[in-house]
């Protein structure tokens, strides 16, 4: 998502920084390209016109016409209000800013946001409210967060008050025990519902405030932590289930009131968004379906009438695709500045320190083999596709729009070494002509494609050797030219990702955050 | 559209309850006000808040601009006037009806992104054609969502109809062969095909409804005959990558023994060939417009068949571009 977005930063940033000195009308009409991204990425008009004023304004503050990188300090602008638009506070936009000014690259200055995930209440239970608009996903989010408390340590109840839509209630049961069967471990979760109310789906307005009542109560004689009730979708103009959403509100005094927003939302969640704020003073945000290829403007839109957090991104049909929202990071991404932190934090997810460094060990004596090879492969697979990964690394999202990362070629790479035998992995030197024929039928590749593999990983044996002794700029270099060898190997760009280099990023968040 | 004159008066009344809800259209903004530049940029915002997106906008402001200055438009109602007439223009009468198979069954097949409103939408259409004195079996094809097949159940006894089910986790495939045979043993007019909500960037579910679409065709010469869209009103621009992806994954030759549209548009290379043939815009009665299936015309020439507008089986209405310009406009 973004990407047209960050496309059209980049335009803007070349547009400003080509030129010496730069007028205020300059800055005006690099805005109306900015503009129309917005709008394209369903960003409602008004929070545009808001968003657009601020920094043109913020920009004739600074007197950028007058700075000598005007291309810079505006998009140092832009990305401060991008950050205070999506959630950051106006403390860390500031101290952002002044890391920028001090020459520090943007995604780096930007400081982690104050702790993210769900508030826990003493004594529990921690009541967690959810509504939203029909189909913005609210029962599978229920699902995804129960997996996420769980997997704290915090125990959860899931509480069926939909009694509006047909087998709602059987819906969150299944998701229910699904989590329970899924990521075994952690705390537990438990399902509650009054088989005896949904018999008239649709039929009763108002028995779901007695069940979230009983619901809460029985979480609270279990010592349950966590107990998230599970509204009916509704629309915002009815206003008879509004009533119903209020009168939970009332008489259960939830301690988070989660708004649920379809990610893919166009310019009317500005008006579904402000209604439910307007009765229910949401106090955080879940965006769903963020794995589409939505721009996602929706995000900007409410957080702007509601001035709630947004918490979570939904990322995915499993129950574990579910993410923090950083603010921070979501406006690098819309400029194009990478998300390095993610994209560490999802290589770390699934390579742990030791093994990383081992491989590192490896990799400087020369000695890693295809296995290895293998191995990291599966390793970055399952961190996503490489698409969503490449968008993280920064100054790559904008040169990825049109490209089509194929992760077919992957496919390809993972058959033919599951195709060599256990010696052929570690000695790819001695493929010949007929172990290559063979390896080439029983991966269905060409004999061409089997050599091709073989050389090039040999000459990323080689160059990871040399890198090993480097320093950091001369490893840059050294990637280029790897890059200028692996042009057709989709796979390799993320090769190695979770070692020495990317750790040390992630390090140095953790040293500055303390 | 004689198959659906007895409903018309209801839909009427369900058309005003759709316009009460929208309180701040543009008719109010058009009604009694002399046509100036001002105007023209309000009706801009206007469109654009109704996610007809930028292009389109444009263009139709663009139009309406020209006819300002060579005076053919001079009153705020002359403009309602002028989009009334474009988007009749946009959608032709021919292009708003079922597709019907010649004989046997015809085949539905329903798809959608994650809570769009498939199953809701079926039991609309249901109820539609039940109210048709037409024959109906549902094919439950979901079999992913947990509680999905359960939903389309309750509604199926609601509505009196049968549903051929598989397991939680099955082969939607399976399921589809299954409804497909019994539709042809039972000689039911309709058979209509529920399927799992899926995101258009998840090729291998992509390619699952190409799977369906297969099986169908293979069992019922001709089948899909119909493949409805269900489009969420509330939806962005994202709306069209949705169309233009489901279209491609759900492309195929031509459904044999149909009639062609025959509005002669039929573009070569059009994504809607075979594809996509139909929307069905659902939750049009909150104030989402639903203006991007104007933009979605325009570029894949895939229609707007029905609109859903409200909870019950029965709030639904064959799509209608004037109610719909009055809807978003006023």
């Amino acid at each position: 998502m973004f990407e047209r977005l960050s496309e059209t930063f980049a335009g803007v940033y070349k547009k400003l920084s080509g030129r010496g000195s730069i007028s205020e009308s300059n800055v005006r009409e690099a805005m109306e390209d900015v503009r129309t991204a917005l709008l394209e990425a369903d960003v409602n008009h008004e929070v545009i016109d808001t968003f657009i004023q601020q920094v043109v304004d913020d920009s004739i503050g600074r007197q950028v016409t007058k700075s000598l990188e005007p291309g810079q300090e505006i998009i140092g602008i832009v990305h401060r209000r991008l950050v205070e638009l999506l959630g950051g506070s106006a403390a860390q936009a500031k101290e952002a800013a002044e890391l920028t000014a001090l020459g520090v690259p943007a995604p780096m200055a930007v400081p982690l946001a104050a702790e993210p995930g769900i508030l826990s209440v003493s004594p529990g239970p921690t009541i967690v409210m959810m509504c939203g608009l029909q189909g913005s996903g609210k029962t599978t989010t229920c699902g995804k967060l129960a997996a996420y408390l769980k997997k704290r340590g915090r125990s959860v109840m899931l509480a069926a008050a939909d009694l509006q839509r047909p087998a709602a209630v059987e819906q969150l049961q299944t998701v229910a025990a699904q989590v329970e069967s899924d990521f075994p471990g952690g705390a537990r979760v438990t399902f509650y519902s009054e088989p005896d109310k949904v018999a008239a789906y649709g039929k009763a307005v108002g028995v779901a405030v007695g069940v979230c009542q009983r619901a809460v109560e029985a979480a609270r004689k279990q010592g349950i932590d966590t107990v998230i009730l599970d509204t009916a979708g509704r629309l915002h103009v009815n206003d008879e289930l509004m009533g119903e959403l209020q009168s939970i509100a009332r008489l259960v005094q939830p301690h988070q009131r989660f708004l649920v927003v379809d990610a893919m939302t166009g310019q009317d969640a500005i008006n579904s968004a402000k209604a439910f704020h307007e009765r229910l003073e949401v106090d955080g945000i879940i965006l769903t379906k963020f794995d589409s290829d939505t721009r996602g403007g929706a995000a900007l839109s409410v957080k702007h009438v509601t001035g709630a957090p947004i918490k979570f991104i939904g990322v995915g049909e499993k129950l574990d695709a579910i993410e923090e929202f950083h603010a921070e990071r979501m406006a690098g991404r819309i400029l194009g500045m990478g998300d390095v932190v993610s994209l560490v934090e999802k290589a770390q997810e699934q390579v742990s320190q030791e093994e990383a460094e081992r491989l590192q060990e490896k990799l400087a004596k020369g000695e890693m083999t295809m296995e290895d090879f293998l191995g990291q492969l599966k390793a970055l697979r399952r961190m996503g596709p490489l698409k969503h990964l490449l968008g993280m690394i920064p100054g790559v999202g904008a040169a990825l729009k049109d490209a089509q990362v194929d992760d077919k070629q992957l496919d390809k790479i993972e058959a033919m070494i599951n195709s060599m035998t256990r010696k052929e992995r570690d000695k790819p030197e001695i493929i010949d002509n007929s172990r290559r024929r063979r390896i080439a039928k029983g991966s269905g590749t060409k004999q061409e494609d089997v050599s091709q593999l073989v050389t090039r990983f040999g000459m990323l044996s080689k160059i990871t050797k040399q890198m090993a002794g480097m320093s950091a700029a001369s490893k840059v270099k050294a990637v280029k030219q790897l890059g200028a060898a692996n042009a057709g190997m989709g796979g390799l760009p993320g090769f190695g990702k979770g070692s020495t280099r990317t750790v040390s990023v992630k390090d140095r968040f953790k040293k500055r955050k303390k | 559209m004689a198959l659906f004159k007895s409903i018309v008066s209801r839909l009427r009344k369900g058309l005003e309850k759709t316009r009460e809800v929208l309180t701040s259209g543009l008719g109010d903004l058009l009604r009694g006000r002399r046509l100036d530049e001002a105007l023209i940029q309000e009706i801009r915002t206007k469109l654009l808040q109704a996610d007809v997106g930028i292009q389109t906008t444009n263009r139709l402001v663009e139009g309406i601009s020209a006819d300002y200055k060579s005076g053919k438009l001079s009153k705020g109602e002359d403009v309602l006037e002028y989009l009334k007439r474009e988007m009749a223009a946009l959608w032709p009468s021919q292009d708003r009806s079922l597709r019907i198979a010649t004989s046997g069954p015809t085949v539905i097949m329903v798809t959608g992104v994650n809570g769009a409103g498939k199953t809701t939408s079926i039991a609309k259409l249901c109820s539609l054609l039940r109210g048709q004195g037409k024959t109906v079996l549902l094919a439950a094809c979901d079999t992913f969502r947990a509680g999905a097949v359960r939903q389309l159940e309750i509604w199926s006894e609601r509505l009196g109809v049968d549903v051929v089910k598989g397991q939680q986790g099955g082969d939607p495939a399976a399921v589809a062969f299954d409804a497909a045979s019994a539709a042809l043993a039972r000689h039911v007019d309709f058979l209509i095909v529920d399927t799992a909500g899926r995101l258009h960037t998840q090729d291998p579910l992509m390619r699952q409804l190409t799977k369906i679409r297969s099986v169908l065709a293979k069992k019922i010469p001709g089948a899909p005959h119909e493949v409805l869209l269900v489009l969420d009103a509330t939806a962005g621009q994202n709306a069209m990558r949705q169309a233009v992806e489901f279209s491609k994954a759900l492309g195929g030759e031509s459904p044999a023994g149909v009639p062609a549209p025959a509005n002669g548009k039929g573009t070569p290379g059009s994504e809607s060939a075979g594809g996509v043939t139909g929307i069905f815009l659902s939750k049009l009665d909150g104030t989402a417009k639903g203006g991007i299936v104007v933009a979605i015309k325009e570029a894949t020439d895939i229609p707007v068949k029905f609109v859903g507008v409200g909870e019950t089986p029965d709030d639904v209405e064959v799509f209608d571009p004037e109610s719909f310009v009055e809807a978003m406009f006023g």
